[in-house]
């Protein structure tokens, strides 16, 4: 027990300071949310209210509405990032080195994981202070509420970023990543926009939007923040974390980065 | 074996005083009936069928009945409120809207919107007192905690008609801004504060000398200044903070009542109009007439805790303890 607590550690340690080196990526990952939170809903200007919907009990400024979907943004970057520097550690080779731990490499692999997930929550909860004092204020137990649906979430998404590396051959495709991945699990999704006012727009845009994982990862936040629990979402998420993290396990070939170069 | 009684007997007081909750009685304009909300498990429990649109309601001080001015119907309805039943109706004159009771239970001022006139009815008798001529579209209306002054709004004529209730004159009329939808005393009746709804506006009156001591005006961050339309005012208890409906702003705006200094605007349903605290004082419910649902402000953390659905256009709210 005690080697596993030593190997996981180890991992979560070299994950904070690889976050405590690159502060600007700390800041990148604070000032993405922020901008939307003070300038595209600034510029959105829901200051009569959006209609009431579940968690929700009364009217709610636009501002109010967004920030779940944009702490899940937080994990959405986070989760493709982490995945990013799986692929740096594959051709640096330092992911060889992590690997000839004699543990098991799916505790190897969940270390990074939650290691990942971790510095992520920490952003997140930044975010959530700065948004406190912008005006948006969920219950005080709400924040606390959220703790393990944003665990969660870091995990699915950090999953589905490692998942996604392991089908990437080198860091340059990354950008792929940005365009086919990241943009539209968030655009379509329920962080912006309630999935009623998608239905108004369209209705094949509303299936989308209400099949999208990252919508159901959004509504379990959202939900806890107000102290509620959605077991749709819930069910959902775990689903999906338990499979994105089986299939990135079985299809985890370290060999990629090392096989290409030998070829 | 007596201690256990005595424990029993406070359990079972504390838990009847408990399961007593305060109710809400809110008048919904196009639907022609009463919402019942228990005020404890924020719920609709009951909805009763009244005459035609209602508006303005109150309570005699006993909280027994409930007065309904039925506008459509030309009359007030009186409802025994144990009961649930209208019990009688009174001749209110044409198109009653807003109207307010006199300390002494028994003279119920009404506004008469289509006939430019004020009637005085003693709710007891069912005679009607006086009718006394006010400007055009009368609307507003409150008598002063003392019993001398009943106040008259018109919404045409933008004045405030003062009615000396000792003999049911008009004594004199004070300029205010454009449409006055409302007024409401102070607790202790010496100041009278009148919105108005197309100006934009509250001022407030000094009642012994009858002049205006402040004109208030409210900006909303992101909200066009032509949709701050003030209508509905209500005044805590002990003075301290005033409220005013700030109707298709969507916002109810809450001032230090002394300094007039506003301190936060709050987010409510569509287009608020009035607004009636809880025994306690402790909340603040609003009607918001678009969006048919009754807002529920918590006074200490001023927050909006809930929006409850009622019916159509909610219109008047009161509460009982």
């Amino acid at each position: 027990m005690n080697i596993y607590w030593h190997c996981l550690a180890g991992i979560v340690q070299r994950e904070w300071l690889r976050f405590v080196l690159q502060r600007s990526r700390f800041f990148s990952a604070l000032v993405r949310p922020l901008l939307w939170l003070l300038v595209f809903a600034a510029g959105f200007r829901a200051a009569l209210g959006i209609a009431i919907i579940a968690p929700y009990d009364t009217y709610i400024t636009y501002e109010t509405y967004i920030v779940p979907g944009l702490a899940c943004m937080i994990l959405l970057f986070n989760g493709m990032q982490g995945s990013l520097s799986m692929v740096y550690d594959r051709e640096m080779g330092s992911m060889r080195v992590l690997l000839t731990s004699p543990l098991p490499r799916a505790f190897l692999l969940a270390s990074k994981l939650l290691a990942i997930a971790l510095i992520s929550l920490l952003q997140v909860y930044a975010f959530l202070a700065i948004a406190w004092f912008y005006g948006v204020q969920p219950p005080a137990w709400g924040l606390l509420a959220a703790l393990p649906a944003l665990l969660l979430v870091a995990l699915l998404l950090s999953a589905l970023g490692l998942l996604l590396s392991n089908g990437i051959r080198q860091l340059e495709n990354f950008a792929g990543v940005m365009n086919f991945v990241i943009f539209p699990l968030f655009f379509l999704s329920s962080a912006l926009y309630p999935l009623w006012k998608m239905r108004e727009a369209s209705e094949w845009l509303y299936w989308l939007c209400a099949l999208n994982p990252f919508s159901h990862a959004v509504e379990l936040v959202r939900f806890a923040l107000y102290q509620r629990l959605s077991l749709s979402a819930l069910l959902i998420c775990l689903g999906l974390t338990g499979l994105f993290a089986v299939l990135a396990v079985v299809t985890f070939n370290p060999q990629h980065a090392a096989l290409r170069r030998a070829g | 074996m007596r201690i256990a009684l005595l424990a029993l007997g406070i359990g079972l007081t504390l838990a009847s005083t408990a399961s007593k909750a305060a109710t809400a009685y809110v008048s919904n304009e196009k639907d022609d009936s009463i919402s019942v909300i228990n005020l404890d498990s924020l719920e609709i429990t009951d909805t009763l069928a009244v005459g035609m649109r209602p508006r303005g309601l109150l309570l005699s001080s006993d909280h027994k009945l409930l007065y309904i001015c039925a506008s459509d119907s030309d009359r007030v309805q009186v409802m025994d409120l144990a009961s649930r039943k209208i019990v009688k109706e009174l001749p209110s004159g044409a198109d009653p809207e807003q109207f307010a009771l006199h300390p002494n239970d028994r003279w119920l001022y009404i506004s008469n919107e289509d006939d430019a006139l004020a009637t005085v009815v003693d709710t007891q008798t069912d005679e009607v007192l006086a009718q006394i001529d006010v400007g055009v579209e009368p609307e507003g209306m409150a008598v002063s905690p003392d019993g001398k002054w009943a106040v008259n709004t018109s919404e045409t004529t933008n004045m405030l008609h003062w009615i000396d209730t000792s003999t049911q004159q008009l004594v004199d009329n004070t300029l205010v801004d454009q449409r006055p939808r409302f007024v409401e005393f102070d607790p202790d009746g010496t100041r009278l504060w009148a919105s108005a709804e197309i100006g934009g506006t509250v001022t407030v009156i000094d009642v012994a000398s009858r002049q205006v001591l402040k004109t208030l005006s409210f900006q909303i961050k992101g909200v066009h200044p032509d949709k701050v339309q003030p209508v509905g005012v209500r005044l805590s208890a002990d003075g301290k903070l005033a409220f005013v409906a700030l109707g298709p702003a969507n916002h109810v705006a809450v001032l230090d009542a002394k300094t007039y200094e506003i301190l936060d605007y709050l987010l409510v349903g569509r287009r608020v109009w009035h607004m009636a605290f809880t025994p306690d004082q402790k909340r603040l419910l609003t009607t918001n007439g678009v969006s048919g649902d009754v807002s529920v402000i918590d006074v200490d953390s001023l927050k909006v805790s809930k929006s409850i659905k009622v019916g159509r256009y909610p219109w008047g709210v009161v509460v009982t303890p």
